[in-house]
């Protein structure tokens, strides 16, 4: 990948005061990568870029901690831009607020700085799962209704609740999520099995349709859940039944309005 | 004064047998597609290999994630708790690290400090630790620089060590050990006998067993740097890419912070004790809606403040005892280790 492209262009934002802040990779621990937050130009040898950088950056662009850092500059390869343009679809990020630094593929890095660019830079690539990730799914989907909840039974019981997969998730930024109301309390606390259900069905429902499928959860959870899996299962449902969202301008099937929708009830 | 002895695999699973026909359950690091967890064992060949550290510690056995401490029933205008005690499952905790085994001593500092937790003092009791010394560690590891070490004998009853192939060194360091080693005395011998010229256990030499955790900095000091440092710059800085999950607290074989929740149905309800992490935003969240930790910053400080500063001066042990996990699983990269580095040279 062209990490010299990508500093030069990271310098220069920060140079002319574009952006205030590069959020971007940085050398890890354990040879992995890290989130690195770069405020000065003399910085800017600390990003990295290579095969390692998975971790879904636009998760710290809805952070408190970071916004107060000014306006930002964003590594973003494909899983990243489109996180961020799911977050402006949602009035999480305004447009022009952002530079996103879109890495392709191919390496090949463009500047974007604005929602119509965003959108057409992630509409060349279509956003398919891995051929590792297509046959778990329908190795599930393959299975009897008993196995599946046997499947989902095992799995979950192994959660010990430390919400890895909210807290890594770009499109969980609810400021105050479920399992924070506790006038009631909607969600069970302790980790027992049902407790884990009712969180991760609840969060698979919330994201429902707007899952970018980077498979940050999964990546996050320390107890190896590949909760993906969830959330892949219910896009694919949404789009056989909703349609998909290249089809439209700012358009996400769950929060749309249509007069010509194909449901009685909403009209 | 410990005694040591020498003990081969396949009297160590005859050790088993005993342990388990005298009543007793065996919780050992098991390889769970690929995730390394403490579960009840049937014999050696159950127990995981070529790890340097497990994914969770081993305090769910005397602390668990959740656990029921009461149930209630509301009978007109009255109440009925029902608080039985249950008794704890005679257990053997085999195979932990020695730093595993020291983080034992922190959790009993907690939970007896100022009420004694029955629930976690009869597990603890009731619990006798085999540990492994570590002939491996890896970047993450820490443990000499906060008072332990590879072959620390510091919360074990039984430390073992490693020697080849077939061959243990057995360090019988407590009451609870003796009762094991008296319980099966053939199982145990004075010199390793399967090679000739076998080795003498009281001779044997363990640091050559062991792996080498190069000392990074002086818990002391650092304990002592902590007190200026409360207004410093530094825990924004660090915790700049904090997720604000609990994953380092849950891994954590010494952090104690637990919630308590009812879950009440009609009129019966259960009350239970969870755990907790301080990187929550419900953390510290007051009735009024005022959090006088509001960001993950002061989260931070709280959590390092707490381990290395708050223990050692309250309860005079620290809250940390180099095992790593929390760096190793941290979705962040959040290396602790690297942070107090950073801390100790911080002005």
């Amino acid at each position: 990948m062209n990490l010299q492209d990508l500093k030069t262009k990271a310098q220069k934002l920060l140079e002319s005061n574009t952006v205030n802040v590069i959020i971007g990779y940085g050398q890890g621990s354990g040879g992995e990568v890290r989130p690195v937050f770069i405020r000065k130009p003399a910085d800017i040898d600390k990003l990295v870029l290579n095969d390692k950088c998975v971790q879904n950056l636009a998760v710290y662009l809805t952070k408190h901690e970071i916004k107060k850092l000014g306006k930002p500059g964003i590594v973003a390869p494909l899983p990243v831009t489109r996180a961020i343009y799911q977050l402006m679809l949602e009035k999480q990020i305004a447009d022009g607020e952002i530079v996103v630094l879109g890495i392709k593929n191919n390496g090949i890095i463009t500047e974007l700085t604005d929602n119509k660019s965003i959108r057409s830079f992630i509409s060349d690539v279509p956003s398919e799962l891995t051929s590792e990730e297509k046959a778990r799914l329908s190795e599930i989907k393959s299975l009897s209704q008993q196995d599946k909840w046997r499947y989902w039974d095992e799995e979950l019981s192994a959660c010990i609740k430390c919400y890895a997969c909210k807290s890594s998730c770009p499109l969980c930024y609810c400021s105050r999520c479920t399992i924070e109301c506790n006038q009631p309390q909607w969600i069970s606390v302790p980790s027992h099995l049902l407790g884990n259900m009712e969180w991760h069905i609840m969060r698979a429902m919330h994201l429902a349709g707007r899952c970018v499928n980077c498979g940050e959860c999964a990546r996050a959870c320390p107890m190896g859940i590949p909760l993906n899996l969830l959330t892949q299962r219910l896009s694919e449902v949404i789009e056989k039944t909703f349609g998909t969202s290249e089809s439209a301008e700012a358009f996400y099937p769950l929060s749309t309005f249509n007069v010509n929708d194909k449901e009685d009830f909403i009209r | 004064m410990t005694e040591r002895k020498i003990i081969n695999k396949a009297s160590l699973d005859e050790l088993f047998n005993k342990l388990k026909s005298g009543g007793k359950r065996i919780i050992a690091p098991r390889d769970k597609k690929g995730k390394i967890i403490f579960e009840e064992i049937s014999s050696l060949k159950d127990i995981a290999s070529d790890y340097i550290q497990t994914t969770l510690s081993p305090k769910q056995t005397v602390f668990p994630r959740y656990e029921e401490i009461l149930s209630y029933q509301f009978e007109n205008r009255n109440i009925k708790i029902d608080k039985e005690t249950k008794k704890p499952v005679p257990t053997v905790l085999f195979g932990v690290r020695p730093c595993d085994a020291r983080s034992l001593s922190t959790l009993n500092a907690v939970f007896t400090w100022d009420y004694i937790d029955t629930s976690f003092t009869s597990k603890l009791e009731n619990t006798t630790v085999i540990s492994i010394s570590c002939s491996k560690s890896d970047e993450y590891c820490f443990c000499t620089s906060v008072g332990g070490s590879p072959g620390d004998t510091a919360g074990s009853d039984i430390l073992l060590t490693h020697l080849d192939n077939d061959n243990f060194l057995a360090e019988i360091i407590t009451e609870k050990g003796k009762a094991i080693l008296l319980s099966a005395p053939e199982l145990f011998s004075d010199k390793d006998k399967s090679a000739s010229g076998g080795k003498d256990a009281p001779a044997v030499e363990k640091e050559k067993y062991l792996a080498h955790v190069k000392p990074y900095f002086d818990v002391k000091e650092l304990t002592n740097k902590l007190t200026k440092l409360f207004n410093s710059d530094i825990w924004e800085e660090q915790s700049l890419r904090c997720l604000g999950c609990g994953t380092c607290a849950f891994v954590c074989p010494a952090c104690t912070c637990f919630d308590i929740q009812d879950e009440t149905n009609g009129n019966y309800g259960e009350r239970f004790m969870c755990w907790d992490s301080c990187a929550f935003a419900l953390f510290t969240l007051h009735t009024s809606g005022h959090n006088p930790r509001e960001t993950q910053a002061p989260r931070w400080r709280q959590r390092l403040i707490h381990k290395f500063l708050y223990q050692p001066e309250r309860l005079s042990v620290y809250g940390c005892v180099g095992c790593g996990r929390c760096s190793r699983a941290c979705p962040a990269d959040m290396n602790l280790l690297e942070h107090l580095v950073e801390i100790m040279e911080a002005q």
